[in-house]
């Protein structure tokens, strides 16, 4: 069975790629710039290696789309403009779907969305899913990122928003007991509280937040110009078959404890 | 008019601007609030402390004018947002600090920003003043001496109010500048003007409207701040303008 959707997505990528190879860019080398570094997603190691989450699945990919690909380095200011401007001809450096982004670039179908998720100290008992509980309880958050959108519209009334520059910024307040919960991105409360470590005095309480899309997005994608549709197809169809035949999976357990796949 | 129906033609007036809305601008007037109510109690703070330092930068007493003079030397010489950082997450990290009474001032972010705003401002106050009560002219002393007044009645009726006169149009600026200051109050969390301004930027990624519009509002509370010293001016300084007969 597995085989035969191999054959099928060989095939369906050939006949895509017909029509490509008719136009200027046969043979042409794909170039995907990349914002370095974000660890776990990409980073160099000591040797000077481009490598992480990202970096091998671009390269799964293109290995599954059979297009010869090359990593550009490019910091996130410029990203949009420089893709824009055929510096390169993909972005795939966890850049998530937005509206204002749409209307400059076309994106693939999203690859990966991390949860947000909520943090408390280990010897508090907070409810989080008793809201009433959770009445005069302070939150920190960084301001004006995706968790401060979704803590304005659902808990204003409820708890104290206090809004940070960083999120470096929260995890320092909150050690210093200005907080009794934190709302970060699954990655950043890694990174910042550590909170998987035993000796960690935070926990995640309640589970991971993906809901509702208008707020969180519909994750991370590749984004290309415009009017690559046929490149965009590519991408789509090998993304399709990463995510089936298990590479994304043994991917996203190497460089992650946790689920983003979506 | 009611608060609702008020809303409602303010929700008129934006007619469907993006950025603009009866939330936002809601969130502007907060910070509006916040701006002008940490202002004007570290000024008015400030004010009382600088008067009195402002008497004793200028004591014979070593030990008291050399200590003021380390104590102005220090405020004046470092960032006023390295002082605000030092209030704010300094003093949450002194040991034992959570369990006594500080706790309640030091947790929120309103009182450790008043307090290095209000030392800030009395430091610069007081150096206005000093050089104030310095310059009095030496007439003036003379005659109260020999009028046969104490030092402290002559402090009190000539050398004070002259010197206030005099001090006035530096400490209007001082009051422009501690208000221009205030804008960094938003690194430690509090919605002040510039803290609602940068809640609008990140969120809608719209940096002009979000920043233009505050400024006006600074601008305007700036404008205010000057009409009422050249108001005050005008009516304590009437004798050192020329005559024009």
């Amino acid at each position: 069975m597995k085989k035969t959707i191999h054959i099928l997505s060989a095939v369906l990528a050939c006949t895509t790629l017909l029509p490509q190879a008719a136009s200027a860019r046969e043979g042409e080398n794909v170039r995907i710039a990349v914002d370095v570094p974000y660890t776990p997603f990409e980073y160099r190691t000591a040797d000077g290696k481009l490598t992480g989450f990202e970096i091998e699945l671009g390269d799964a990919l293109c290995a599954e789309a059979k297009l010869k690909c090359s990593w550009v380095e490019q910091s996130w200011d410029g990203i949009i403009p420089g893709l824009l401007a055929r510096k390169y001809d993909a972005i795939l450096s966890s850049m998530s779907i937005t509206p204002e982004r749409e209307k400059q670039v076309l994106f693939s179908e999203p690859y990966y969305l991390t949860p947000s998720i909520w943090v408390a100290r280990k010897d508090s008992a907070i409810d989080i899913d008793d809201k009433a509980s959770l009445k005069g309880l302070t939150v920190g958050v960084q301001r004006g990122d995706i968790r401060d959108n979704y803590l304005s519209e659902f808990y204003a009334d409820t708890l104290t928003i206090r809004r940070y520059a960083t999120a470096e910024d929260v995890a320092t307040d909150f050690e210093a007991g200005r907080l009794d919960l934190a709302m970060m991105d699954y990655p950043v409360a890694l990174e910042t509280l550590n909170f998987l470590s035993p000796d960690s005095p935070y926990q995640q309480v309640g589970p991971g937040i993906r809901e509702p899309e208008r707020i969180f997005g519909k994750g991370a994608a590749v984004a290309f110009r415009k009017r690559d549709k046929e490149l965009a197809e590519k991408f789509n169809q090998a993304l399709e078959t990463v995510k089936q035949d298990g590479t994304y999976d043994r991917l996203m357990k190497k460089y992650f404890d946790y689920d983003i796949k979506i | 008019m009611s608060v609702e129906q008020l809303l409602q033609t303010i929700a008129g007036y934006l007619n469907g601007n993006d950025i603009f809305t009866v939330n936002t601008l809601g969130m502007y007037w907060d910070g509006f609030v916040n701006t002008v109510q940490l202002v004007f109690i570290s000024l008015l703070i400030g004010l009382a402390l600088a008067v009195p330092l402002a008497i004793g930068r200028g004591s014979p007493l070593k030990l008291v004018s050399k200590s003021i003079w380390l104590y102005t030397y220090i405020f004046r010489g470092t960032p006023l947002l390295i002082q605000l950082y030092l209030a704010y997450y300094g003093f949450a990290f002194v040991p034992g600090i959570q369990d006594s009474w500080l706790w309640f001032f030091v947790q929120d972010p309103l009182y450790p920003a008043l307090f290095a705003f209000t030392l800030n401002t009395a430091a610069y106050t007081t150096e206005i003043f000093h050089g104030a009560i310095k310059s009095t002219a030496k007439g003036e002393i003379e005659a109260a001496r020999a009028f046969g007044m104490s030092k402290a009645m002559m402090m009190r009726r000539i050398i004070l109010p002259s010197a206030f006169r005099r001090a006035l149009p530096a400490y209007g600026n001082e009051v422009i500048f501690m208000l221009h200051a205030s804008a960094i109050a938003s690194v430690v969390t509090i919605m002040d003007l510039t803290g609602a301004a940068y809640y609008v930027y990140s969120r809608f990624y719209a940096p002009f409207p979000a920043f233009i519009f505050v400024a006006f509002i600074y601008m305007a509370l700036s404008f205010s701040i000057q009409g009422f010293f050249r108001h005050l001016e005008k009516r304590l300084l009437v004798h050192l303008k020329p005559n024009n007969r």
